[in-house]
């Protein structure tokens, strides 16, 4: 197949609009390399979150003053344009949360625990999902007695699909899996494993939050019936998320809060919900943050996502060229980027990946160790913990070419 | 502190690529076993103490990063022969003195896991890593 064309974005452009970058760590230049952590944010999400507390701050929805108007017609705005960028029919199927965390507790919970999972109904997962995409489906297996089962990943960082197809029976009801590993940045075939899911009646949930920041994702050509992602990962604030449901499972779906905001009436000991999507937001929203992911997806929309993905393909294919050439440095996960995000774990021998972090700390670059809150997926490697480097759109050469002195700074200490 | 290479100094490195103590004790009296959750750094300890209330010796195992594996064989060449008393009134002070090197706050726990364990290991409750 031949290579995607080059794409490489203005870098010291967009760079000039994220305000952090422009700042030392002890004398060094930042080479911020963990974004798949959190990704730093521009100035235009910045000043959107103090705009709207210096200029329209009132609660939303309930308001009948002009502040509360423009309050949530920008929350509101915020709600279309995440719809728009992940291809959703309609505004009513995004719900805000605060985080991944949060949208999936919400499906496992609002759908698994007090909906439709019976004793003895299969939930299938995958070995290399985030907990955040593990335990909360524990939750359900505890309470409701499901039965979890997992696709297990082959040394190349891909899901067994084979395998998959035997999991998959009649009981089976959900299957959940990440659109993009933390770990190993694997893109996995989520439109095939959904068609699959949906043959046995099952529903698909899926996990965006490494997909959603790097590349285009449409939910109707997915056919997920539920997705989630976080807007801190993805140039918004913290506090911050998202979960996609189809309409209908939507209406399906119990809310994980009661309060003010999700319920249509009250009676003492009793409650009429309110319409999706406001049935899961009880309380206060986080109104700051979904305007300012509302400018985010502005931010990211107006580069294209499909350039965003060719300019995080042409880094980590040049970083994983560069990182092969190392003695006694493994990476993992596929090889080819046209299968993988700009997500890179790696290990050098004889250095520990606290030690390298601490290392390339001294050289300002940061990257992330440890096991990444996939404890199931480094027992598969073997592997007590890795370091990490993750690629976005400030990201350049420099950058790759600054992690790889780095490394060579590691092994003239352990040397 | 400055965060430097001065984290990883000769004795440190030394003592990480030939630790001191390390292995299986048999006949330990007592023993102790605890991770840092956060790096998945582990030390375990294992003490024999004698009939005079001393430690007579001690030995670890352990998995994890320079400081936490380099700080437990310290510690080690620090307890050996200590009269149990003293070895329980042992500090993080005395600790973070021998390994003598500046240390960020997420690597403090690194360092202090394995004084962590000997006081888990004596019986004792003093929670030394925050
Ligand atoms: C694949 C994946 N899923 C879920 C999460 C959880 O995201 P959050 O901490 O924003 O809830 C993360 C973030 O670390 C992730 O990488």
């Amino acid at each position: 197949m031949a290579k995607p064309a080059k794409v490489m974005l203005n870098v010291p452009a967009i760079k000039a609009d994220f305000p952090i970058l422009q700042r030392t760590i002890r004398d060094k230049r930042l080479v911020y390399l963990d974004s798949a952590a959190t990704s730093q944010k521009p100035k235009q999400v910045i000043d959107a979150t103090s705009d709207f507390y210096s200029r329209y701050n009132a609660n939303v929805h309930r308001a009948i003053y002009e502040l509360g108007e423009e309050s949530t017609r920008e929350y509101e705005g915020a709600r279309e344009k995440i719809a728009a960028f992940i291809q959703a029919k309609s505004p009513t199927e995004i719900a805000f949360t605060k985080s991944t965390t949060e949208s999936l507790n919400l499906v496992a919970y609002g759908y698994g625990l007090k909906g439709k999972i019976q004793k003895g109904d299969e939930i299938v997962g995958t070995v290399m999902e985030h907990h955040s995409n593990h335990v909360p489906w524990h939750f359900v297996k505890d309470h409701k007695g499901a039965v979890l089962k997992y696709v297990d990943v082959k040394d190349d960082g891909t899901l067994r699909m084979e395998q998959y197809d035997d999991l998959l029976t009649d009981r089976t009801k959900i299957v959940t899996v990440s659109l993009c590993s933390n770990v190993l940045g694997t893109i996995n075939p989520v439109k095939e494993i959904a068609k699959r899911a949906h043959e046995v009646g099952a529903i698909c949930v899926v996990d965006a939050a490494q997909a959603a920041p790097h590349m285009p994702i449409d939910v109707q050509d997915l056919d997920a019936d539920f997705l989630a992602f976080s807007g801190h990962k993805m140039l918004g604030p913290t506090g911050i998320g998202v979960l996609y449901g189809k309409q209908e499972l939507f209406e399906a779906t119990e809310p994980l809060l009661g309060g003010g905001e999700m319920i249509r009436e009250v009676h003492l000991g009793s409650a009429k919900w309110n319409d999706v999507p406001y049935k899961f937001e009880g309380g206060t929203p986080n109104i700051a943050g979904a305007i300012g992911l509302g400018v985010a997806v502005d931010y990211l929309t107006k580069i294209g996502m499909e350039a965003v993905r060719g300019h995080e393909m042409e880094i980590t294919e040049y970083a994983l060229e560069k990182l092969a050439r190392l003695k006694g440095v493994q990476t993992y996960g596929p090889k080819d980027v046209k299968k993988r995000a700009g997500v890179v774990s790696f290990t050098i021998d004889g250095a520990h990946p606290h030690d390298i972090a601490s290392i390339l700390d001294v050289e300002g670059i940061c990257v992330r160790s440890g096991h990444h809150c996939a404890q199931p997926l480094m027992e598969r490697f073997n592997l007590p913990a890795t370091a990490r480097a993750s690629f976005y759109i400030y990201n350049d050469m420099d950058d790759a070419d600054a992690l790889v002195a780095g490394i060579k700074k590691v092994q003239e200490v352990f040397a | 502190m400055s965060i430097s290479y001065d984290m990883y100094q000769e004795q440190i490195l030394d003592h990480y690529k030939h630790p001191r103590n390390k292995g299986l004790l048999a006949g330990a009296t007592k023993n102790a076993r605890d991770s840092n959750p956060l790096c998945g750094d582990e030390v375990v300890l294992h003490v024999k103490v004698d009939g005079s209330d001393r430690i007579a010796e001690v030995k670890f195992e352990g998995q994890g990063c320079a400081i936490s594996q380099a700080s437990a064989s310290m510690l080690t060449t620090m307890v050996k022969g200590m009269p149990l008393s003293d070895a329980e009134g042992l500090g993080r002070d005395a600790v973070l003195k021998q390994l003598g090197i500046p240390l960020s706050a997420v690597r403090l726990k690194c360092a202090l896991l394995s004084l962590h364990v000997l006081k888990l290991a004596l019986g004792q409750k003093a929670d030394v890593a925050t």
